[in-house]
């Protein structure tokens, strides 16, 4: 049952006097920081630079595939623009997407502790995060990179006269920032949980967490030396992946796939875990499960590790471990599916409410169940040799990637706007967002599926005249979508001024997070908090402010 | 009676101070949470770095098992007496590292900041043992890429006449030998690199006398680095120079 829960009246909040916001002033005091709060911030706001870049070149396949000819660019140009739309949105925007902000800022604060463990090494993940970029925007200045973003030798290796080795490079930094973002919210979870906060009793975001951080940190270093040996043999001429010389083509893509599949994870299950806490929070209700919510973002994690070659059907791996890999990834549906039942059984007789965060909770759970499933269909052995190098595995990630991820970043990032800033976002003009967004977004790849489903293969800029009037309603949704994800850009900002004041707990949701001020003291907390209730129990909460003496000033 | 209890509560109250040395980091109650915290994050570190080694000792495994001629006779081609010296060097700057921090945890000073720069020297002689070897192979023309020539292995080598030569197409897998012998022992230099940097800022920070007052923990968690490194070592002089010597 639901607990029946008012919303405080926000009229009377004020913003705090201190916060970790007005602590210290000046550029220094942020680029310098220790702070995991003001670190988010810094990565929140150089994630958005990379996803407009990623966006707008995103706007130029939409333009580019309106006509069947290739018209606004040359076939090469379009290799380099789908290319860098990959490296971008993959490696500096969604693996570090929920984790390295939101997940930045509230893991120390769900735990009830006053940092990440290490704060150094905090700001460093940030500080290769930029070089990262930098590398990426340096190879795109140059003249791009056309390898597509898995860098599938030989051609990175022998045929591509782009700049693969500082694309490459770029990469490879960013895998660190990823691993030390990780790594340090595996060592938050287990070492730095304050007194009575067990591990049953972790809001759902930080299992998600802690399952994708396994990954960050097992998988990314295989991701590594891939890339150095693809960069060695660039360079020097080493033969580990060259034919020529005895070496093997598809070990490179075991090497790349084995990080490459578990990234999947790494970007959605942080995702999963915005859900887990927006969908309790709007529904008044605990989690329906939670154990098994919990462990099935470890079974994920783990499942996750042994599912890569489905990635490499036609590449002439053997039938059997062929047959294996399918078996495999048909059981990574389980824990997903999992997911997505509690969710549902969350909402039933939950009393709910239509804030934006769930509006976009929604979206996540329909887009992404679309996109799960569909990855079944490739799962299986017949359907992907009919459906491989389609646009109808773009469709599927999109799905999961697009419409589930970035639904529930953006679920996120308005969730604890009021947490993050102090401030409420504009409630009206930021549901009309995340409907547009939906529907932007099922206009643009919904009807790819159809299309790769005909035969349409991906990267390639024409195709055949009778695929292009569901091209054309692709670029009319990517159009759509393009205004749904600008707005909140906007609107955000203009409300860092004049956003209403949030208060401490505008949602009335009950993680550690909303029991102190919004925006947060530096230390998180004054006194270290001791827990004496379960994660998501709103009857404690609705205690806790009846009995609450309020005070004003 | 109530005088006494007032003295050594009074007398606690410094040790209460004391319980918060300098080097206890703000977001850390207390400084045994702290180091058990900081040498999790350390192992779980290295356990990043044995992936990113493990995807070379799997190429290994896989090659191996394709291309074994070549490799047994790749593996020939190494000195067996550098490798068991530079074998020896680096087991004993894992001493000499050991004992930097059996000096730290005694709060002896100068003791530390021997051992540490012992463990430099041993480091540097390895590395340059290691130039010595791959300034062999270039002279052998076995570097992949840049230049290599299997000429060595379809002939036989009046110096070594019981090796068989190998058919040319063979010949030309002992690439794969030496380009993963280069980026293995490439990768493990350049780690033995980054740990000989951070010991000099190490040993520059000891002389000051900034581990040896209890604050072992850097001391402590670079010694598990340069063991981690020392057996990546460990691993690799079998998997390349031993593991083919009698065929």
């Amino acid at each position: 049952m639901s607990t029946i829960v008012s919303l405080p009246d926000q009229s009377t909040a004020t913003l705090p006097k201190r916060s970790y916001l007005n602590n210290e002033y000046g550029l220094k005091s942020w680029l310098l920081t220790g702070d995991h709060k003001r670190i988010a911030i810094l990565y929140l706001i150089s994630i958005t630079f990379f996803f407009f870049i990623g966006g707008a070149l995103a706007g130029l396949i939409r333009l580019e595939l309106l006509t069947p000819q290739s018209d606004l660019m040359a076939m090469d140009t379009y290799n380099k623009v789908f290319t860098m739309h990959g490296i971008v949105m993959i490696f500096l925007f969604l693996v570090p997407s929920v984790p390295a902000t939101i997940g930045n800022f509230l893991i120390p604060i769900m735990v009830g502790a006053k940092d990440l463990a290490f704060p150094k090494i905090n700001l460093l993940s940030w500080y290769l995060y930029v070089t990262a970029g930098i590398f990426t925007i340096a190879a795109l200045a140059l003249g791009g990179v056309d390898t597509g973003w898995t860098f599938t030798t030989p051609l990175s290796t022998h045929y591509l006269n782009t700049h693969v080795i500082t694309a490459g490079l770029g990469v490879f930094i960013a895998g660190f920032s990823s691993i030390f973002t990780g790594l340090n919210f595996i060592v938050t979870i287990h070492r730095m949980r304050a007194p009575g906060m067990t591990w049953f009793r972790l809001p759902l975001f930080c299992w998600s967490h802690y399952a994708a951080s396994i990954l960050m940190v097992l998988g990314t270093p295989v991701l590594a030396i891939a890339l150095v040996l693809v960069i060695l043999e660039r360079t020097i001429g080493i033969g580990v992946f060259d034919p020529a010389k005895g070496g093997d083509p598809i070990l490179f893509q075991h090497l790349f796939w084995f990080y490459s599949h578990p990234a999947v994870y790494i970007m959605i299950l942080p995702g999963m875990g915005v859900i887990s806490e927006v969908i309790s929070t709007f529904s008044r209700k605990r989690v329906f499960g939670y154990t098994a919510v919990a462990f099935s973002s470890v079974a994920i994690a783990v499942f996750g590790f042994f599912v890569w070659a489905h990635h490499m059907f036609i590449m002439g791996v053997s039938n059997y471990s062929a047959l294996v890999f399918s078996l495999l990834t048909m059981l990574v549906a389980v824990p997903s599916a999992i997911k997505i039942f509690n969710w549902s059984a969350t909402l039933y007789k939950g009393s709910i409410t239509f804030e934006t965060p769930m509006l976009y909770a929604f979206g996540f759970i329909g887009l992404f169940t679309i996109g799960g499933l569909t990855g079944v269909f490739l799962g299986s052995l017949g359907m992907d040799i009919h459906l491989t190098e389609t646009y109808f595995i773009v469709a599927h990630f999109h799905f999961v990637m697009v419409g589930g991820m970035l639904m529930a970043f953006l679920s996120g990032v308005h969730f604890w706007w009021p947490k993050m800033t102090g401030r409420m976002y504009p409630e009206g003009i930021s549901k009309l967002a995340a409907v547009t967004t939906f529907i932007g977004f099922v206009l643009t790849f919904f009807p790819q599926f159809i299309v790769g489903y005909l035969g349409m293969p991906r990267r390639y800029a024409s195709y055949p005249p009778e695929f292009q009037v569901l091209n054309v309603f692709s670029t009319a949704g990517a159009s759509v979508l393009g205004v749904g994800y600008l707005l909140p850009m906007l609107y955000l900002t203009w409300s860092l001024k004049y956003g209403k004041i949030a208060g401490a707990n505008p949602w009335q949701a009950t993680g550690l997070e909303w029991q102190i001020q919004s925006p947060p003291l530096t230390e998180n907390f004054t006194v270290t908090p001791v827990v004496n209730y379960e994660a998501y129990d709103y009857e404690w909460l609705a205690n806790k402010t009846e009995h609450e003496v309020q005070t004003v000033g | 009676m109530d005088s006494q209890v007032l003295a050594a509560q009074t007398s606690d109250a410094p040790h209460v101070e004391h319980a918060h040395p300098p080097y206890l980091r703000h977001h850390f109650a207390t400084i045994e949470q702290q180091r058990e915290t900081s040498a999790f994050g350390m192992w779980l570190f290295l356990l990043t770095e044995i992936m990113f080694f493990g995807g070379m000792f799997c190429a290994y495994l896989i090659y191996r098992n394709w291309y074994y001629p070549a490799f047994v006779a790749g593996s020939h081609q190494l000195s067996i007496v550098l490798g068991t010296i530079n074998t020896a060097v680096l087991i004993c700057s894992s001493f000499t590292m050991a004992m930097g921090v059996y000096s730290a945890e005694k709060f002896n000073r100068k003791a530390l900041v021997g051992w540490l720069l012992a463990t430099i020297v041993l480091g540097g002689v390895f590395l340059g043992i290691k130039t010595v070897e791959y300034r062999e192979k270039w002279e052998k023309h076995h570097v992949p890429g840049l230049n290599y020539s299997v000429a060595g292995f379809t002939h036989i080598d009046p110096e070594h006449p019981q090796e068989k030569p190998l058919p040319l197409d063979m010949a030309q897998k002992t690439q794969v030998y030496f380009s993963l012998y280069f980026a293995m022992t490439g990768m493990h230099a350049l780690h033995m690199v980054i740990g000989i940097t951070i010991l000099f800022f190490l040993v520059a920070k000891a002389w000051g006398g900034k581990y040896t007052s209890g604050h072992v923990a850097p001391i402590e968690y670079f010694g598990l680095y340069w063991h981690f490194v020392d057996i990546v070592w460990i691993f690799l002089f079998p998997l390349l120079y031993l593991i083919s010597r009698h065929q």
